[in-house]
């Protein structure tokens, strides 16, 4: 055998070893950490970078001449190319650094609303958006007079859309203007089939804006494959520090674009009677950007890079069908999102086990603060509740969820501990 | 009146839950409180009793009774409810003045006090909080 025959053995020990937080004890336990969908863990090289930047080039970027700030703007400017090369960006200044997914639609609706929305108009989301991909297209359209429609979901937690019609997405009219919609859910872990989703927006000349804050940890996203207009996601949930976030967009709709927020660096001339703005992509970052976070961003890129991303999937996927088999065998247990194509993140609720003729309280359903609460005294992190996903909770008739979501460093035999505990924690309860 | 002050009621439960052993044990206690709270009945359960959690509800009323305000409570969560079990026990048939004056204390010599952290958005905070407008409301009139 050659070397070149060998496929990488994806090693969890080795990624384990990566990640300092690992090692800290909950209530007196081993940290079981599955709650990597709000936010994900740092690798050591990541922390390292970040302080490192503080420690030997701190320094305000793109405006000194001294060395320090020479030195922090090379490392800065970097790391947007190595996140342009990650999301496969035609050009580096189509890269735009934000706070993060919900700063980056914000800039999205706000300036796109300007651009395009007249009295009349549609922007269209999903049912199962997160909220920071509903309320700032509400606003839009109420500033302008246009509608907001809803692609419905169905049972199983997929879009209803028909792939046999002329028209896929029933909801698009001439009047839809935006297609704004998520890669993943982050409640159900759905993978939605936005390729396919924009290539019909296209066609019919609508702008169309991805939130992938949920996609970019575990799937390859490549923006010109995709043909999306905007693409948006956080650097915390892809091991890169909190503060920290993407919104990609096509060189020309950016150019056509209004700044959303004005001030410093994203100015070429200012007088009091007009100012005009710099090029992509300062011109939609005004203020000093979080350097730190950005250095510390493109070292995540690179350490995800270092590994086989496919690797990658294929254990969170082994995960998530080791977790959802030996979750069904709770009685009562119903997963809340079973589409056929899923990332790492299952969601579920606990039904009274017997609906009929209950004696008290055995066999009552769980709640999912309760289940919380007592898988966290067993050292395990899960999210509870509507998972900032309101309108996807009234669907499926649910007051929250209780939503464990995986990792590369997570295993097996954490999720037979997760299972364990809340067996323990439902028996407790009912 | 009660017969015991609300300083000896928070006592009481605090050398109650000093005889349980690890979490398993203080969580089955509250639990079980939970389950013997009288539950509210549903003609109660408005919007307009509900104190705001994000996670758990809390169903709230108050009533003044001679000098002292008498309250029920609900939760949808059976460990809030044994929480909301525990403040009931300690705030209820007292004076408005005892109510606003006594600093609760017991939560946390119970070791419930992440309970209380806003993060865990439970509704037991926002609870305490209307339970002492109450107070004040009824102390006023």
């Amino acid at each position: 055998m050659t070397l070149a025959t060998i496929t990488p053995v994806f090693n969890v020990e080795e990624i384990r070893a990566q990640f300092p937080i690992l090692k800290e004890l909950v209530h007196g336990k081993p940290l079981v950490y599955f709650d990597n969908a709000a936010t994900s863990q740092k690798p050591r090289r990541v922390i390292k970078a970040e302080s490192a930047y503080y420690a030997t080039i701190n320094a305000n970027v793109h405006r000194g001449v001294h060395t320090l700030s020479t030195l922090a703007t090379e490392a800065q400017e970097a790391a947007r190319e190595t996140v342009r090369a990650h999301i496969n960006a035609k050009h580096a200044h189509e890269v735009i650094f934000t706070s993060g997914t919900t700063a980056s639609l914000n800039l999205a609706a706000s300036s796109l609303g300007q651009l395009l929305l007249k009295k009349g108009d549609e922007v269209l989301i999903s049912g199962m958006e997160h909220h920071a991909n509903i309320v700032q297209w509400q606003l839009a359209c109420e500033r302008y007079g246009a509608k907001l429609k809803v692609i419905p979901i169905t049972d199983s937690g997929e879009l209803e859309i028909r792939r046999s019609d002329d028209q896929m997405i029933r909801q698009l009219s001439d009047r839809t203007k935006i297609l704004a919609i998520s890669h993943v859910s982050n409640t159900l872990g759905t993978i939605n089939p936005i390729k396919e989703l924009i290539a019909e927006a296209k066609k019919r000349g609508i702008i169309t804006v991805v939130d992938g804050a949920q996609a970019i940890p575990h799937l390859p996203v490549d923006v010109q494959d995709l043909g999306c207009d905007l693409y948006a996601f956080s650097g915390h949930k892809m091991y890169a520090p909190t503060g920290i976030g993407v919104l990609y967009g096509r060189e020309e709709l950016l150019e056509q674009m209004p700044p959303w927020q004005g001030g410093g660096e994203m100015i070429d001339q200012v007088t009091f009677e007009k100012t005009t703005y710099a090029k992509l992509p300062f011109k939609f970052e005004a203020g000093t950007p979080h350097i730190a976070g950005i250095i510390g961003l493109g070292e995540a890129v690179r350490w995800m890079r270092d590994y086989d991303l496919s690797a990658m999937a294929a254990h969170e996927h082994s995960l998530l069908e080791h977790a959802t088999k030996e979750l069904l065998a709770i009685d009562g247990l119903r997963i809340i999102g079973t589409a056929k194509e899923k990332v790492g993140v299952i969601s579920f609720v606990i039904d009274p086990a017997h609906p009929e003729g209950l004696e008290g309280r055995a066999g009552a359903g769980v709640h999912h603060y309760d289940l919380g609460t007592l898988l966290d005294q067993q050292g395990i992190a899960v999210r509870t509740g509507h998972h900032c996903t309101q309108p996807l909770m009234e669907r499926f008739g649910v007051s929250g969820t209780t939503r464990a979501s995986f990792a590369p460093f997570n295993t097996i035999a954490e999720v037979d501990a997760m299972v364990a505990a809340t067996k323990k924690a439902v028996k407790m309860l009912r | 009146m009660m017969d015991t002050t609300l300083e000896q009621a928070q006592q009481e439960i605090v050398d109650e839950f000093a005889m349980l052993g690890d979490w398993q044990d203080r969580y089955e206690q509250l639990i079980e409180l939970g389950k013997e709270l009288p539950l509210i009945a549903a003609e109660f359960k408005t919007e307009e009793n509900l104190v705001r959690g994000c996670q758990s509800r809390v169903w709230l009323t108050a009533e003044p009774r001679g000098e002292t305000v008498h309250f029920t409570a609900d939760s949808d969560a059976m460990i809030t409810k044994g929480l909301v079990a525990l403040l009931v026990r300690v705030l209820n048939d007292r004076t408005p003045q005892e109510i606003m004056s006594t600093p609760l204390t017991f939560i946390d010599r119970i070791g419930l006090r992440e309970h209380l952290s806003p993060n865990r958005s439970n509704g037991v905070v926002a609870m305490l909080d209307q339970m002492k407008r109450y107070a004040l409301a009824y102390s006023t009139k």
